[in-house]
């Protein structure tokens, strides 16, 4: 096990390597810089506002210095809100997305696999194709059209939650906790009536079976373990595709979460926001995956020693 | 599949190869047959439909400022058929725009990731190898990557409006699940007899890759594809629902469902009718999608 976690930590730091160098670079390739505006500076302001943030050294030297910073845990000044540094304008929002998407996950596993083994359980009834249509329709509809479709019917026509905005208040999280959970929700359920499906065929079923044993015993004391282990990894690009849809669902609800940060900062072409959350982001990513990979080992140790 | 078109062409029967078994299982595949069917009538709709009205996509009707759709049997060539928006704007021509534009953009993305993605498995499965291992590391870290924010990435890199230069970009970092692909094909093609002959009668790599390694790999690869182009337009919708894509007067179907999404308290129809379009689109790829796989693999369903 612990070779193993040595050898997924190592795969992941390339990885980091590869989106801090690659963000870098590609972002200060862009036309236009974050102090180009509608009205032109005068040449020697642009030219100290650039001394100022450092945009006047060789690339290379700035690449070190955002290294160095980063290293110390410093994103560097957000060139558009110019009284926020970007770890602050990140830390504020942060919170808001992280429980946002910890709810949604939360939310679709404990939907997801009940709805699985339930389709799995009542193969090729009306109630497994139901479901299993369900399944391909959420994972079909992006959340852009799901939230804004949600925020219709249960919102405007019947009034039952609130349509948009932010208060410390569960009710404006249902929605969009939904919308975002759906698709995940989508895949797990598909993901353990699949795999549920195939070890109810396998030889140690067979032989439990044969010993007279309980067929509720029998699913959830031995076929459950071994069917849930490919919703284990799939947590993995569940945490991604939650991070991608954050985006989504904080701008049709009006959440003060992060994401936007992600999206106004590449509008504006604001260099340090950009990169810092992709970082931030990406970095959450793969530690999701590696978390993950390490306990799908821990689960199944043939994964380990493959 | 080599075999199979030998052993076809043994028996009595007229041959028939891979392929036309694949059509005729896919004819039996009646949700894939319905989505193709779906499909094109969509495409076509978006290549044609914008002639038969008097609208343009750009042009603004002020008699008619978000007016609900309504159907007129005696002006059909001017009547707004599913209405117009808060400029007076058809919704069902931008609509069909935004197809055009996202079929287009869908096609042209999928065609360079493929293109790269072939190139780059075929090469690696067939040369092997330290090359081979070198060039799946690659593969791995930027499969490893999360993609999306790449591609947000590359959008800051271009002019806004460039959409065709960005998709080429979105293509060119979305090649990697085709390079697994192709190159796993490779792997065991490069062992087949065939390639074993056409080496020892001293054919050029470059040779044995185009006309013996690729041509053998093509069925995953087009059944990876059709899923591709749904991945792309949904990238496109995305990137746009977010301001990132296409900009004013220009539409996509993530523009308009934005727009929508603004205006629905009081315009419904202008979220209802390029969401709808947008998941039919996506729906019907994916049953195609399906239906190819089972069609062209059928050992696997």
């Amino acid at each position: 096990m612990f070779t193993y976690a040595l050898r997924r930590i190592a795969a992941v730091v390339p990885a980091l390597f590869v989106i801090v160098t690659l963000s870098f670079f590609v972002i200060r390739l862009a036309p236009g810089g974050p102090f180009d505006q509608e009205q032109a500076l005068p040449l020697e302001v642009k030219a100290n506002l650039q001394a100022a943030y450092g945009l006047d050294k060789p690339l290379i030297s700035q690449y070190v210095r955002y290294i160095g910073g980063l290293a110390r845990g410093d994103l560097g000044p957000s060139f558009r809100f110019r009284d926020f540094t970007v770890s602050e304008l990140i830390a504020q929002g942060l919170p808001i997305s992280v429980m946002l998407g910890l709810a949604a996950i939360v939310f679709a596993l404990a939907a997801g696999i009940p709805i699985g083994i339930f389709a799995a359980l009542h193969r090729n009834t009306a109630v497994d194709h139901g479901a299993i249509g369900l399944a391909v329709l959420g994972l079909a509809l992006p959340s852009f059209v799901v939230g804004p479709l949600l925020a219709l019917i249960f919102g405007l026509y019947l009034h039952w939650l609130p349509v948009a905005g932010w208060e410390y208040d569960a009710r404006h999280l249902v929605l969009p906790v939904i919308t975002l959970a759906l698709p995940v929700m989508a895949s797990v359920a598909r993901l353990t009536r699949g795999s549920l499906l195939e070890v109810l065929r396998a030889g140690f079923i067979r032989t439990a079976r044969a010993k007279g044993m309980n067929e509720m015993r029998i699913v959830w004391r031995h076929a459950l373990r071994p069917a849930l282990l490919p919703v284990v990894s799939y947590l993995g690009p569940a945490t991604a595709a939650v991070l991608t849809g954050s985006l989504v669902v904080e701008t049709v609800f009006g959440l003060p979460g992060s994401g936007r940060f992600l999206v106004e900062g590449a509008v504006d072409r604001d260099y340090s926001l950009v990169m810092g959350m992709v970082i931030v982001y990406g970095t959450l990513t793969l530690l999701c995956n590696l978390a993950a990979d390490l306990l799908y080992g821990w689960l199944d140790p043939r994964v380990r020693h493959g | 599949m080599v075999e199979a078109a030998v052993t076809s062409a043994a028996s009595s029967t007229p041959p028939h190869g891979l392929w036309f078994d694949a059509w005729e299982r896919l004819k039996r595949n009646r949700a894939a047959v319905a989505a193709a069917v779906v499909i094109v009538t969509i495409a076509l709709l978006a290549a044609l439909g914008p002639a038969l009205v008097a609208h343009r996509y750009d042009s603004l009707d002020w008699e008619q400022i978000a007016a609900p759709p309504r159907w007129d049997g005696s002006h059909w060539h001017t009547a707004h058929w599913l209405g117009t928006d808060r400029l007076g704007r058809d919704v069902f021509v931008r609509s069909l725009y935004g197809v055009r534009l996202s079929l287009a953009i869908g096609l042209l993305a999928t065609i360079v990731s493929l293109l790269i993605g072939t190139a780059w498995g075929a090469i690696a499965g067939y040369v092997g190898g330290r090359v081979d291992s070198l060039m799946m590391r690659a593969v791995d870290i930027f499969n490893s990557l999360p993609y999306i924010f790449l591609v947000i990435i590359l959008t800051t890199l271009f002019d806004r409006g460039n959409l065709f230069v960005l998709f080429f970009a979105i293509g060119a970092v979305g090649w990697v699940t085709m390079a697994r692909i192709v190159r796993g094909q490779a792997l065991s093609l490069r062992r087949k007899e065939f390639v074993q002959a056409a080496i020892a009668l001293g054919a050029r790599p470059s040779h044995i890759l185009l006309r013996h390694i690729v041509p053998n790999a093509i069925g995953p690869v087009i059944v990876y594809a059709t899923l591709t182009i749904p991945q792309m337009i949904l990238y496109e919708s995305f990137l746009s629902f977010l301001g990132l894509g296409v900009h004013e007067p220009l539409a996509s179907l993530g523009t308009l469902i934005r727009e929508g999404s603004v205006e629905m308290e009081a315009a419904v129809w202008l979220l209802l009718t390029p969401a709808g379009l947008l998941a039919v689109l996506l729906v019907c790829f994916g049953l195609l999608g399906d239906g190819l796989r089972d069609a062209l693999d059928p050992g696997d369903s």
